[in-house]
C-alpha cells in the first residue's frame, strides 16, 4: 500500500476503465500530457470525452493536447474523513478546475489540490494538473498550484 | 389539456420516524403495506381501489407489494428516473396516470431502512471495495468517466453539494451566517412536531462553532440518515369529492431541467449561468405556468433540503427573491414561520424532522392544506413542495386546498 500523506487522496483503482472517447486521455496522461477531444465541426471541446458534441451533435473528433494549466473554479476543504484511510489524508482540498484553452463548463476536471494550503486557497487560483503514475495503464490527475 | 386541477391527494399513511437502522424488526417492505394501508384507510378507500404505483428514487417494487398485498389488479406502474429529485414530481405522474385513464387509484410512496445501506456513505468504503461511485440520487452503471473523479476526494453528497455552496458564495456574497438561517430556523420549526428527530434548540454560536465535515458546510448543514415510510394516495378531483377526506388538489407538477443541467453535481459541466443553483429554473417556471400562480400566491413553501444551501438556491429557483439574493433573503427572516413572508418547511424538513427522501414534506403540505398542521401557517390555500436538488430530473408540484 502507497505510503499516506496528509492532503493526497490516494486512487482506489489502477485502471483507468475507460471507453473508446476516454482512452485517448488516459494514454496521453501516462506521458504527462493533458488532452481534450475537440469536436471537428464546431470546436468545442470535451472532457472526458464522449460520443456526441453538446453544441452541434457533430460525432467526428480530435484529440487535442491543452498546455495543462487551469483555474479553480470552486473547492471544498474536506476536514472529516469520510474513510478509515483517509484519517491520515484531511483536511484535504477537492476543486473543479476550468482547463486553459477550453470553454470552461463541458471541460471541467474535478481534482485533489495536493500542495496547498487549505485555509488561504480561493476560487480564481492558478493550477497546473499533474500525473502520478499508478499502474501501466493508468495515471492519476491531480493539480498542484501555481505560483 | 394540463393536470391542473384534474386530481387531489385523499390519503395519507406514516410510521413513526426512526433513526437510522432504528425501524427494525419492521422491514422497508412491511413499513410500505402499513403505510399503504394506513393511506388507503384515511382516504376511505381498500386495497381493491388501488391500481397504480407511482414512485421514484426506487422506493419499493410493485411487482412485490401487489404480490404481498393483494393489490386485485395493477395498471400503472411508473418510476422517474431520477432519486430524491422525484418525489414532488412522482405526484404528476400519479396524474398523468389518473387523467389520461391509465388508473383510478395511485400511491406515491417512500420506504427507508438505511441498515444495509446508507445514503450519506462514501462511494466506497475502504479501497478494497467495488471502486464504482454509486450516487444515492440517480441510477447505477459504470460510467466510463469514473477514473476522472476517482481520486478527487469528492465522494459523498455532502462534497457534490459543498462544491456548489462555495460557488454562491463566492459569486453573490453568501455567507455561513445565511446557510445557519436555514438551519437554525427549521430547528424551531421541528421543536414543536412529536415526530422529529432533532428537537435540541440550534443557536448561531453553537452553528458557527460546529464542526466543518466539508468545508464550508458543517454538521448542521446536513440532513440526517432516518428511517421510516410514508404513503399518499391520489385520484382524480372527482372521486375525491366522495371520499373522507378533504381534498387536496394538484394544481400543478412538473419534473425535467436542462439538458446540460444533466449529470450536475456529480460531473460539474453545467453551464456558469447556473452552476450555483438548484437546477430547478425551468421547473419551477413550467410549474407556475401550469398551476397559474406565481410565488406571490405560494402560502407556505415545503422545500426539499438535504444540504441548507440548497433551500437557499431553491428560493432563488421559485423567484421568491432574485438570483443570488437567497442568502440574504433568509437572512432577513423571510422564511420563518409566523413573521416570514414565506414560511419555509415548518415540519423542520430533512434538515430537523426526518429525512425520507422527500415525502415528509408532501407530508407537511397536506396537513397545512387541510388545515390540520402542528405549525399551521394561518389560512394556508396554495403549498409549494420540491424535489431534491441533484441530477436531472428535479421536480415541484403546488398544491391547493379543498
Amino acid at each position: 500500500m502507497a505510503t499516506v500523506k496528509r492532503g493526497v487522496v490516494p486512487s482506489v483503482i489502477s485502471e483507468p476503465h475507460a471507453d473508446p472517447y476516454t482512452q485517448p486521455f488516459w494514454t496521453a496522461a501516462l506521458e504527462g500530457r493533458v488532452t481534450v477531444q475537440e469536436c471537428t465541426r464546431c470546436g468545442l471541446r470535451l472532457l472526458p470525452g464522449g460520443p456526441r458534441c453538446f453544441r452541434c451533435q457533430n460525432d467526428e473528433f480530435r484529440t487535442v493536447d491543452l498546455p495543462g494549466t487551469g483555474t479553480i473554479y470552486s473547492f471544498i476543504v474536506v476536514r472529516h474523513a469520510l474513510r478509515p484511510s483517509l484519517k491520515d489524508v484531511v483536511p484535504y482540498v477537492s476543486a473543479v478546475i476550468e482547463l486553459d484553452e477550453t470553454q470552461g463548463a463541458g471541460a471541467r476536471m474535478v481534482v485533489n489540490i495536493i500542495d496547498c494550503d487549505p485555509e488561504t486557497i480561493a476560487i480564481g487560483d492558478k493550477v497546473r494538473i499533474v500525473f502520478e503514475k499508478v499502474s501501466d495503464t493508468f495515471a492519476v490527475p491531480r493539480a498542484i498550484a501555481q505560483r | 389539456m394540463t393536470l391542473k386541477n384534474q386530481t387531489a391527494i385523499v390519503g395519507v399513511g406514516a410510521t413513526p420516524y426512526y433513526q437510522r437502522g432504528k425501524s427494525a424488526p419492521q422491514t422497508e417492505l412491511s413499513m410500505a403495506c402499513d403505510t399503504i394501508l394506513a393511506a388507503l384507510d384515511e382516504a376511505g378507500l381498500t386495497i381493491r381501489d388501488l391500481d397504480g404505483f407511482a414512485i421514484y428514487s426506487n422506493s419499493c417494487n410493485p411487482a412485490q407489494i401487489g404480490e404481498v398485498l393483494g393489490v386485485p389488479e395493477v395498471r400503472f406502474a411508473a418510476t422517474l428516473t431520477s432519486g430524491g429529485g422525484g418525489s414532488a414530481g412522482a405526484l404528476g405522474l400519479a396524474s398523468a396516470a389518473i387523467v389520461s385513464g391509465m388508473a383510478e387509484v395511485c400511491v406515491t410512496l417512500m420506504t427507508l431502512q438505511q441498515i444495509g445501506r446508507r445514503l450519506g456513505r462514501s462511494s466506497s468504503e475502504n479501497s478494497a471495495a467495488p471502486p464504482v461511485p454509486s450516487s444515492p440520487y440517480g441510477s447505477g452503471g459504470i460510467p466510463a468517466n469514473t477514473a476522472f473523479h476517482i481520486a478527487s476526494g469528492v465522494i459523498a453528497p455532502g462534497h457534490n453539494f459543498a462544491m456548489l455552496a462555495r460557488r454562491h458564495m463566492h459569486l453573490y456574497g453568501t455567507t455561513r451566517e445565511h446557510f445557519a438561517e436555514v438551519a437554525i430556523s427549521q430547528r424551531e420549526n421541528a421543536i414543536k412536531r412529536p415526530t422529529s428527530l432533532r428537537t435540541d434548540p440550534l443557536t448561531l454560536d453553537e452553528y458557527m462553532n460546529a464542526r466543518m465535515i466539508s468545508d464550508p458546510l458543517c454538521i448542521y448543514d446536513y440532513t440526517m440518515e432516518s428511517d421510516g415510510a410514508i404513503a399518499v394516495i391520489i385520484t382524480s378531483a372527482e372521486r375525491a369529492r366522495n371520499l373522507k377526506q378533504r381534498p387536496v388538489h394538484i394544481m400543478g407538477s412538473t419534473h425535467g431541467g436542462a439538458g446540460r443541467w444533466g449529470q450536475a453535481l456529480f460531473n460539474f459541466q453545467m453551464p456558469d449561468e447556473y452552476f450555483a443553483s438548484s437546477g430547478h429554473r425551468p421547473v419551477a417556471q413550467r410549474l407556475y405556468d401550469m398551476a397559474g400562480v406565481g410565488p406571490r400566491d405560494i402560502d407556505v413553501a415545503l422545500l426539499y433540503d438535504h444540504f441548507s444551501p440548497m433551500v437557499i438556491m431553491q428560493l432563488e429557483d421559485y423567484g421568491f427573491c432574485p438570483v443570488g439574493e437567497g442568502g440574504r433573503f433568509v437572512a432577513d427572516g423571510n422564511i420563518r414561520y409566523r413573521t416570514g413572508s414565506i414560511p419555509v418547511n415548518t415540519h423542520g424538513g430533512n434538515l430537523s424532522e426526518a429525512y425520507l427522501i422527500g415525502m415528509t414534506h408532501i407530508r407537511e403540505a397536506v396537513e397545512q392544506l387541510r388545515g390540520t398542521a402542528v405549525n399551521q401557517v394561518t389560512g394556508a390555500e396554495i403549498a409549494l413542495v420540491t424535489g431534491g436538488p441533484a441530477t436531472l430530473p428535479v421536480s415541484g408540484t403546488i398544491l391547493r386546498g379543498g
